[in-house]
């Protein structure tokens, strides 16, 4: 049987100066008056800088495979889903896609304000290609899947976030198709609702359909796939077994330094600490005890940015998020000078021991900079945990909570 | 699990070539973008839908008294009013379907970006919001002149579809063009205005195109809105239009149409990269 996805030496070549917003009519006049032989000569804009997105990418997906794509920001992921759901035409290269194919880049496509939840599920049903006689069948589960039963004809844009984002979701996982093209959709909104996503997923890749998944969540991907390809700089590794793939995408992130350069911002982050120690070095902490993060950085343009910083620490053996926060949470604003640094002190609860990933997100005047940027590991050590002096190495919860037995009689 | 027969192929050559089929397969967007676009437009609106009467009638009552009364501008064997209301209501659909047509992609942006589907959906459904404005103004400007005792005469049977089809096919020319230019120029969105205003003064709305001397009524029926105009005034009055300059206009309007439609199909497939 013929492979359902099969794509074969697909490539996506983008110029630089064709990615700005938008240009004007003068730019394109300036350049015919000062240099109508280029111009005329077929546009062979030798100067401007081209890259490749993606470069030669093979992949045969076989029915019912769920393949999760991983690799760092601007690798080529989206760019990918971008071509094979026809939003953007590839360079060279052929694929070919057996069954209905529907995307989801973005979550709530097209919803409009102005109008009705009910409203929004057509339209956005339809956005998406689904019928009306296909949204009216799946209405009911849908409006559950969502809970917003009650402001079914109240405007969206009075809707929560919160809300907003399961409708949008719940329209989307209703979606009739042989093959699923996911871009990070599942990475938003409350942890209760994330949970119920992914189950719904789950459900979606039982019943036989092909997805190919993309997501930073490692441990989503873990969850959801079997089989996934690494992307690096528009080329893709092989179809590997899941574990083995994220292993291996593990130790080439290992390689890096904890620290992070923006050169488009001029800004450098040059060390995060750990009380004091720095993350290249796994620091040691204990539970029970005050934990100080530190991110230290440089900048050497003189622009100031308004700086919003997070960090995150995930279980390292099955990427549990332990702990979450960043700055504007708690209302701290900064703007950055020319060094400077930021910190963090929280007291660390009675975690389970072991290996931490420490993961930080940077947004500069509010655009997000790095995403789930691993910095370093940390180690939780062991401490005395239980009154039986049982170590915590097998407990089955991620948190100890100091409690009490009572027997009556 | 459905075993489905579609097969789509991705390559290169995949891209801006034109299927029907693909039009017809997502012909409910097309209803759905337009029942959205006249859904959201009066939402939170006082007039509401008086909105869509409001204009051509102020714009009549303003032209009558200028052009009609002071100017003395003829208008043939109608009275200036109808006379001029029946120029506004073609020339409103045409002006408001070019507009919002040309501002389609960049409106949608979000959509392009992230969702597939034949691009030519969006500005086609914004002619298709402007239809029913239409449909009610023509209502409105039928009884304006059956009350003034000028009913329509047979004419109209050829007449009437003569002025809504040269109509529609130069605001869906001029609006594509517009819209994909627009893509990459948003220069398009200064130009605008300014050239449909100026595109007004050269169409016989506010005139009758006999106060021209025939040589010159040529050129102006390379404007096909002329045509368009011209002929919905044969529907009331007396005078029969000049078929001569009906045929140019139509002919006009039509290559219109294909030239638009052409330059949008061949630049369509880089609008998601450049919007």
């Amino acid at each position: 049987m013929k492979p359902i996805i099969e794509i074969n030496k697909l490539s996506k070549k983008y110029k630089y100066g064709v990615s700005q917003p938008y240009y004007s009519l003068r730019d394109s006049l300036t350049n015919w008056i000062t240099d109508p032989v280029k111009v005329l000569a077929g546009n062979k804009k030798t100067d401007m800088g081209q890259f490749w997105a993606l470069k030669d990418i093979d992949l045969n997906v076989k029915e019912g495979e769920i393949v999760g794509i991983i690799g760092r920001n601007g690798a080529g992921k989206t760019t990918l889903l971008k071509v094979l759901s026809r939003i953007t035409p590839p360079t060279e290269g052929k694929a070919v896609l057996r069954g209905r194919v529907a995307s989801l880049l973005e979550v709530g496509t097209g919803f409009h304000p102005e109008l009705t939840g009910r409203e929004n599920i057509f339209l956005n049903g339809a956005i998406l290609g689904m019928s009306r006689v296909e949204v009216r069948k799946k209405f009911d589960d849908i409006v559950d899947f969502a809970e917003i039963e009650r402001f079914l004809d109240t405007p969206v844009k009075r809707y929560s976030s919160g809300m907003h984002m399961r409708l949008a979701f719940a329209v989307a996982a209703h979606l009739e198709a042989e093959i699923l093209l996911i871009d990070e959709v599942l990475s938003v909104g409350d942890t209760a609702f994330q949970q119920k996503s992914l189950g719904k997923m789950e459900n979606i890749s039982q019943s036989g359909r092909t997805i190919l998944f993309v997501s930073h969540n490692l441990g989503m991907v873990k969850k959801l796939c079997l089989k996934g390809i690494i992307i690096k700089d528009g080329r893709s590794s092989k179809l590997t077994a899941i574990d083995e793939l994220i292993n291996t995408y593990q130790q080439s992130r290992q390689t890096s330094s904890a620290s992070i350069r923006l050169n488009r911002y001029n800004l450098e982050f040059i060390n995060f600490r750990v009380n004091g120690i720095s993350v290249k070095d796994e620091p040691e902490v204990f539970p029970e005890s005050q934990m100080e993060i530190t991110a230290e950085y440089k900048g050497s343009g003189n622009k100031s940015y308004d700086l919003c910083l997070s960090f995150a620490l995930r279980k390292k053996e099955d990427y549990t998020l332990m702990y979450y926060s960043h700055n504007h949470l708690e209302n701290v604003r900064h703007m950055t000078e020319k060094k400077g640094s930021i910190s963090l002190r929280f007291h660390l609860p009675h975690v389970s021991p072991g290996k931490y990933t420490l993961e930080t997100q940077i947004w500069l005047d509010g655009n997000l900079v790095t995403d789930g940027f691993e910095m370093g590991d940390l180690t939780v050590v062991s401490a005395p945990a239980f009154a039986s002096h049982k170590s915590f190495a097998n407990f089955p919860a991620h948190l100890l909570i100091p409690s009490l037995w009572r027997i009556r009689k | 699990m459905r075993v489905s027969s579609r097969e789509t192929v991705i390559s290169p050559k995949s891209f801006g070539v034109f299927h029907l089929a693909e039009i017809v397969r997502f012909r409910e967007l097309f209803y759905i973008f337009s029942w959205r676009d006249i859904k959201v437009r009066y939402k939170q609106t006082f007039l509401g839908i008086f909105w869509v009467i409001f204009q051509p009638l102020v714009t009549t009552i303003i032209f009558t008294v200028f052009f009609g009364n002071f100017a003395k501008i003829p208008s043939g064997d109608l009275p200036y009013p109808l006379f001029v209301l029946t120029g506004l209501v073609f020339w409103n659909y045409f002006s408001n379907s070019v507009s919002h047509a040309a501002n389609s992609m960049i409106e949608n942006e979000s959509i392009i970006k992230k969702v597939y589907f034949p691009k030519i959906i969006l500005p086609l459904s914004s002619l298709l919001t402007g239809f029913i404005d239409f449909l009610i103004n023509l209502f409105i400007l039928f009884i304006f002149a059956v009350v003034t005792g000028h009913s329509p005469n047979l004419r109209i049977i050829y007449l009437l579809p003569f002025s809504i089809l040269v109509t529609i096919f130069s605001s869906s020319g001029i609006g594509l063009f517009l819209a994909s230019v627009n893509v990459k120029y948003r220069d398009v969105r200064y130009i605008l205005p300014f050239f449909i205003q100026i595109l007004l003064f050269i169409t016989p709305v506010i005139y009758p195109l006999s106060i021209l001397s025939p040589s010159h009524k040529i050129y102006m029926a390379f404007n096909p809105m002329s045509g368009a105009v011209e002929a919905s005034r044969g529907i009331f009055s007396g005078t029969t239009p000049d078929f001569f300059l009906l045929t140019v206009s139509a002919v006009s309007s039509l290559l219109i149409l294909i030239a638009g439609f052409v330059y949008f199909s061949k630049t369509e497939k880089f609008f998601a990269d450049i919007v």
